[in-house]
């Protein structure tokens, strides 16, 4: 964009917003500049925002609290960011029924805490310290707790939001049971905000357990972890979590979350122990690191990966993705649902591209032979140019056609997506 | 909208006249007949002739589903046993334009599965083998006529199970659950169809075969499959599906509570939930349903209940025992006059007797009834019932509730008597006043049945012309002609045309300069 088109843009959009600023350095996602930044306070205001996006031609990328604005590819262009940190409040906990109402921009951790007031709680992990809903739904994050309540598009059961051409619209609604139309809500999760602006969600909430306590039991072998998983979750003991935790170097850790009431706990804490055998112990708090992305464990961010399987491929996959770092010569934690088939990696920043990219190829073979895939989540720029961020993916051509439909000028986040959607 | 009337709730094939109710919307014969021989000649290639109906007579026994008020003779009707034949079929319709219908074993009852006079009716109950159940992935892979039922037969010797439960589970198919996203008695725990369909394989309205999800969760890309899940078959049809199977519980209990009224039976309802305990299940019914159970399956509830509640919890047993003891509490707290545990599987099966046949049941003490289904939230139950009881004395027209009291699902039956004059009319007005009050209360206008042709007039006061043309993005990227289940779901159907925006060249008059484009 010219400086003159950006001036003639800002002057449409301050009459659509209140709150334009120009982008600073800081705005840039993942690397690409921002010309301008507009922080709506409603719903209505965001469609205005989009309206003026629209007619001044800009592309827009919308944010919560910009904590994962690396993920995915870099968007070809970012002219605006729609900022939703002013639409921060929850609307409405309506605590008989077992729902919240809240606004895109609202912090995951202030509904937890609103909810919580009433001993409920939104079962989505906040994998992403400092997360919006938002930002929660466009990356269709997860953590430890989806062995049991499942995720977000286990949870959403209305949204409203804002599209492309700035026509806001609704889906769902305010009741946990509901077949009336299309759920596009589930469309939107995990979409990266390529087909409109979020700007209201309606969740089911689940009550907070009385008790949890976690039994964890370290193990040598890939075959072992696989194994220990196959005992827990084909047992009766309601595992709330089941995960896999295996750093570069000594044995990995496999981690069973249990919640219900204590004397519940309690018996299926012992029966946990036994499924697991010698070396099994129990906890009341989690071991460190439980539910956190492993390339987040330390502030210089390094390449992350997602490896998902079907739940017997879990040994073939823990195996593969071990042997191909060992092979590339670099060090990878791997941390993950292995309950649920989903499992993180994480390679150094200072890995070579190179190796980062066999590791990718190698594993991704052995995700996709288990019916799963491998997605690079983030990754520092010289990683994403040696890498195929998102790998195969199946119906993509559907998925293009629904891109077209929702955003036929590819106005949001050009790029970001699958198949450079 | 339209009634369900009487013992029409049968499933399946139904003889009957075709009525004037048929419409536009659902197809008018005759000004594709060569579009429909043409895609029965590709039919007869493609599968033996058993599997293509066109006979006259053979016809008209497809020509309504569980919802038989709505009857439409389809023009033909196949009945692939492959994914490759259905696909030809669907190959065939889209390259001539002609209207498909899917249809599984038709018991779904809003008319989702009603065919079109000037179409096809794909009928999938020949595809019918549960191709693998993979224990160790807690996943099965079957075909979308397999039986709802069979799924968890198949299951059970692993020490699983299929989750979602429709009352009609014993005939109902997968395919339809999928394209319906079905409920069921136990979905207040465990969930819809949605939660547990995680894969598919879908034959576009293209009859191009596409692969949606599988057996590792978060697929890359955009939850197709999510949409797909409850489109009505306006998406295209699915001819796989990858379902979880659920660990069979430790321990199981099933309760009988009686109550005066459905006030305390309400208000049990939301202390239970708002206790933290989470039923698989609670399922309440008013006296004049109970009436009707006892007169057709004897089922022995309590003597003198208003309401009755049946909870059933499952779980490891410690849980499942606290939970017992913690509901025991509240529901006597609330005016339970008698609790009643069922001991073992046939006490169970005796009191969920009572309740599954409740609908058929109606038919013991009405000649005609119409099945409402609508959600309000839970925490409205007591308010809402005392206004269908106030519409149901100032109008005269008696209704029966039987409902998924957990999770706010309504299911009213509004009985009446077609052979007096105007009655139907009555109920349909009560019926329609129902959903009016489930809406008013932040409702939904189907928590179970679907839109399908019965309460597409319905939608527009759920959604905005907005919030409708939104969904038909989606419907016009899969089926920009229009031909996937069409008259379905929407009440106006949008025009697709080209993608928007996307110009690809001025129109020639303009390019010459003889026109000007606005």
């Amino acid at each position: 964009m010219t400086t003159v088109s950006i001036d003639s843009a800002r002057a449409s959009l301050s009459s659509a917003c209140s709150d334009v600023a120009e982008g600073t350095p800081a705005d840039a996602v993942d690397g690409v500049p921002v010309a301008l930044v507009a922080r709506p306070a409603s719903t209505a205001e965001t469609g205005e925002v989009m309206r003026a996006a629209a007619a001044s031609g800009l592309t827009v990328v919308a944010r919560g609290r910009g904590t994962k604005t690396a993920w995915g590819r870099p968007p070809e262009r970012a002219d605006l960011v729609v900022d939703l940190s002013r639409m921060s409040a929850v609307l409405d906990h309506a605590a008989g029924d077992l729902i919240v109402d809240t606004q895109a921009g609202a912090l995951l951790a202030d509904v937890q805490r609103t909810v919580g007031t009433a001993g409920q709680r939104l079962a989505l992990d906040e994998v992403v310290p400092g997360s919006s809903i938002g930002g929660t739904l466009a990356t269709n994050t997860s953590g430890p707790g989806r062995v049991g309540v499942g995720t977000a598009r286990d949870l959403l059961i209305g949204c409203t939001v804002v599209r492309a051409d700035g026509v806001v619209a609704k889906a769902g609604g305010r009741v946990v049971k509901n077949v009336a139309g299309y759920d596009l809500g589930k469309l939107f999760i995990g979409s990266y905000g390529t087909l409109a602006v979020l700007t209201e969600a309606v969740f089911r909430l689940h009550p907070v357990p009385p008790a949890r306590r976690v039994v964890t039991v370290p193990f040598d072998t890939a075959a072992d972890a696989g194994r220990l998983v196959q005992a827990v979750v084909h047992a009766q003991v309601v595992p709330a979590a089941v995960e896999v935790e295996w750093r570069p170097d000594g044995p990995g850790t496999v981690g069973v979350q249990l919640g219900g009431t204590a004397a519940g706990v309690e018996s299926r804490v012992a029966a946990t122990l036994q499924l697991l055998g010698a070396g099994a112990t129990a906890a009341e708090e989690p071991p460190p690191g439980w539910g956190v992305l492993p390339w987040r464990d330390t502030a210089e961010r390094g390449t992350g990966l997602k490896l998902t399987c079907a739940l017997s491929g879990l040994t073939a996959v823990l195996d593969a993705a071990r042997r191909a770092a060992a092979d590339a010569g670099v060090r990878l934690t791997l941390r993950g649902s292995g309950g649920a088939g989903v499992l993180y990696g994480a390679l150094p920043a200072d890995a070579p591209a190179g190796a980062v990219a066999a590791v990718v190829d190698r594993t991704r073979t052995v995700c996709g032979e288990h019916g799963g895939a491998l997605v690079v989540v983030e990754a520092p720029a010289p990683v994403l140019a040696a890498v195929d961020v998102w790998g195969p993916v199946p119906a993509i051509d559907l998925m293009r056609r629904v891109k077209e439909r929702f955003d036929p000028e590819r106005r949001l986040a050009p790029g970001r997506f699958v198949g450079g959607i | 909208m339209s009634g369900t009337h009487g013992t029409e709730t049968t499933a399946g094939p139904v003889l009957g006249d075709t009525p004037p109710e048929a419409t536009s919307a659902t197809g008018e014969a005759g000004d594709n007949s060569a579009g429909i021989a043409a895609v029965g000649r590709v039919a007869r290639a493609l599968m033996p002739a058993t599997g293509v109906v066109q006979d006259p007579t053979q016809l008209r026994t497809y020509e309504c589903d569980g919802l038989a008020h709505y009857r439409v003779t389809p023009a033909l009707v196949v009945l692939p046993e492959t994914t490759e034949q259905l696909a030809g079929v669907v190959r065939a319709c889209a390259e001539h334009g002609v209207p498909f219908v899917a249809r599984g074993s038709g018991t779904g009852l809003s008319g989702g599965a009603l065919p079109r006079a000037d179409g096809v009716l794909v009928v999938t109950s020949r595809m019918r083998t549960i191709r693998e159940v993979r224990r160790a992935d807690q996943r099965a892979v079957v075909e979308p006529g397999v039986i709802n039922l069979d799924v968890t037969r198949a299951a059970t010797p692993e020490g699983y199970y299929y989750a979602p439960d429709p009352s009609s589970q014993q005939i109902c198919s997968i395919g339809g659950n999928l394209a319906e996203n079905s409920g069921g008695a136990h979905c207040l725990k465990y969930g819809f169809t949605s939660n547990h369909v995680l894969g598919a394989e879908l034959v576009t309205p293209q009859g191009d075969v596409v692969t949606l999800g599988g057996l590792a969760p978060d697929a890359p890309g955009y939850d197709l499959l999510g949409t797909v899940v409850g489109s009505e078959g306006t998406l295209g049809i699915a001819t796989t599906a990858t379902v979880r199977l659920v660990r069979l519980p430790e321990e199981v209990r099933t309760l009988l509570a009686g109550f005066r009224t459905t006030d305390d039976a309400g208000a049990a309802t939301s202390a239970i939930i708002g206790s933290g305990v989470l039923p698989a299940a609670i399922e309440m019914m008013d006296a004049l349903a109970i009436e009707a159970a006892e007169a057709a399956v004897h089922c022995n509830y309590p003597d003198g209940a208003g309401a009755v509640l049946v909870i059933e919890l499952d779980g490891p047993a410690t849980e499942v025992e606290h939970e017992y003891a913690e509901v025991e509490r509240l529901c006597t707290e609330h005016g339970a006059f008698e609790l009643r545990l069922a001991i073992d599987a046939a006490e169970r099966a005796l009191i969920w007797k009572g309740r599954k046949s409740a609908f058929a049941a109606v038919g013991r003490i009405s000649p005609d009834y119409i099945v409402q289904d609508g959600v309000i939230p839970r925490t409205a139950l007591p308010e809402v019932l005392r206004a269908i009881a106030e519409l149901s004395s100032s109008s005269g027209v008696r209704v029966a509730n039987v409902f998924h009291a957990g999770d706010g699902n309504l299911h009213p039956l509004v009985l009446f008597d077609d052979a007096k004059p105007g009655a139907g009319d009555a109920a349909e007005q009560v019926s329609g006043a129902i959903l009016d009050l489930c809406i008013s209360h932040g409702g939904a206008i189907t928590g179970e049945h679907g839109v399908g042709v019965d309460k597409a007039a319905y939608m527009p006061k759920m959604f905005t012309d907005d919030d409708l043309d939104t969904m038909q993005l989606v419907r016009c990227a899969f089926d920009p002609d229009n031909i996937s289940n069409p008259g379905k779901v929407f009440p106006t159907p949008r025009l697709c045309g080209e993608v928007p925006g996307k110009k690809k060249h001025a129109h020639p008059l303009v390019e010459a300069g003889l026109a000007d484009s606005f």
